[in-house]
């Protein structure tokens, strides 16, 4: 079974992605800013991570570059998810290093596909 | 809705265009053709039977095919048969078509458009290996409006979201406000045409492949086997067809066979191929 890490403030948001993850076979890690996710990931890296961009504490983009700084960092396929929906978020976000990128609002097939595009279903 | 009124729009939309609706579809009619029927400032499906029985005007009757034609599509639908056009259909077709170096593409039913520009996003990544090549991709489809919004190539952010990879989003389109256009390009390499499957594609000319996929699902199998034998003359010997995942010829005509190994492409059957006096056509 793959694990994803959900990141995102909105106890809302997780809980629906982790809903439509759980029925995509992933095992899925919550966390609620970019500082707990990075906690997690340096204990273990997940295959795939979900990531909202504004959030307290770290956002989104600052624990995307961090990640990818990491040992084993650039394993994990990254799929940002975030109301952030202009080309230049988008692309900050794939020179950042992201894989993949959700424009919000999203649902089952938008995860699904962006999962699959990444080679992670 | 009363069964002589689903009996009559069903009967009607055979004709037209080939779609068989079953009995547990009326949730489909309604829920399809209220709109159209306020849009022509009829009150309900009653009434809205009632004006095509009285009046059979073309243009009700073109919004109601349209209305229960038209279907939702996506970029990539499925990945696998784009992986494998790819993989092998291109390149068996680069070595075939070696001297006269053009290739001539039919998207069948092409919806929003979503197909063929799949397609031409996907030689356009083929880049120099093209270059001097001829490549005609045409895209048909029965409903004007889909059509037009094919042409215009514009799309929602759930459709760019749907099928279509990121670095794809970025390299072929441009946001304009809460809109994605599809570089002009792109646009460029596909060609529009009217046209109803239970036409004759003989007008459309000969091609390399076919796309006709998730189209003959709503038909019924005489129907089927009709479509399928038009097609079978307007594709090149060593063409190649590709239908929908859940759709199949087994059982339906003698004039494909699948491709082993490739689920979904078909090649003419031995014996099928059309004589090649049929000229290919410029569109």
């Amino acid at each position: 079974m793959k694990t994803c890490l959900v990141v995102d403030d909105s106890r809302v948001i997780r809980m629906v992605a982790r809903k439509i993850l759980e029925e995509l076979n992933f095992t899925i890690q919550e966390a609620a800013d970019g500082k707990a996710a990075l906690e997690l990931c340096h204990k273990q890296m997940p295959d795939g991570i979900l990531l909202d961009w504004n959030m307290p504490v770290m956002n989104g983009l600052d624990f995307l570059v961090e990640l990818r700084r990491s040992p084993g960092g650039d394993r994990p396929k990254v799929v940002f998810c975030t109301t952030e929906n202009d080309l230049k978020h988008i692309q900050t976000a794939i020179t950042a290093g992201a894989d993949e990128y959700i424009m919000k609002p999203f649902d089952n097939d938008i995860i699904q596909s962006k999962f699959a595009q990444c080679g992670l279903l | 809705m009363k069964p002589e009124d689903f009996d009559f729009l069903s009967a009607l939309l055979k004709e037209r265009s080939g779609l068989v609706l079953s009995r547990d579809k009326g949730y489909l009619l309604e829920s399809r053709l209220l709109p159209v029927a306020r849009r022509h400032g009829i009150k309900g499906l009653d009434e809205l039977v009632s004006a095509v029985r009285a009046r059979r005007d073309a243009t009700l009757l073109r919004d109601i095919t349209e209305a229960m034609t038209t279907n939702e599509s996506l970029f990539f639908r499925d990945i696998k048969p784009f992986e494998i056009f790819k993989a092998k259909v291109l390149p068996d077709l680069m070595v075939a078509r070696q001297s006269s170096r053009t290739i001539r593409i039919w998207s069948a039913a092409s919806s929003g458009g979503q197909e063929p520009y799949s397609l031409a996003m996907l030689l356009k990544e083929e880049g120099a290996k093209l270059a001097n090549w001829r490549i005609e991709i045409v895209a048909t489809d029965i409903s004007v409006e889909m059509l037009e919004k094919a042409k215009a190539g514009s799309y929602s952010q759930f459709e760019v979201q749907r099928g279509l990879p990121i670095n794809l989003l970025l390299k072929y389109f441009k946001q304009a406000g809460d809109k994605w256009q599809i570089d002009a390009a792109l646009r460029g390499m596909v060609k529009y045409r009217e046209f109803n499957l239970l036409d004759d594609p003989a007008t459309l000319g000969r091609f390399d492949v076919i796309f006709c996929r998730n189209v003959l699902i709503y038909f019924d199998p005489p129907t089927k086997a009709k479509v399928l034998d038009r097609i079978s003359r307007v594709l090149m010997p060593d063409g190649v067809l590709y239908l929908g995942g859940a759709e199949t010829v087994i059982g339906v005509t003698e004039k494909f066979q699948p491709l082993p190994g490739h689920r979904g492409v078909y090649g003419l059957a031995n014996g099928a191929a059309h004589p090649l006096p049929l000229e290919r056509v410029a569109v």
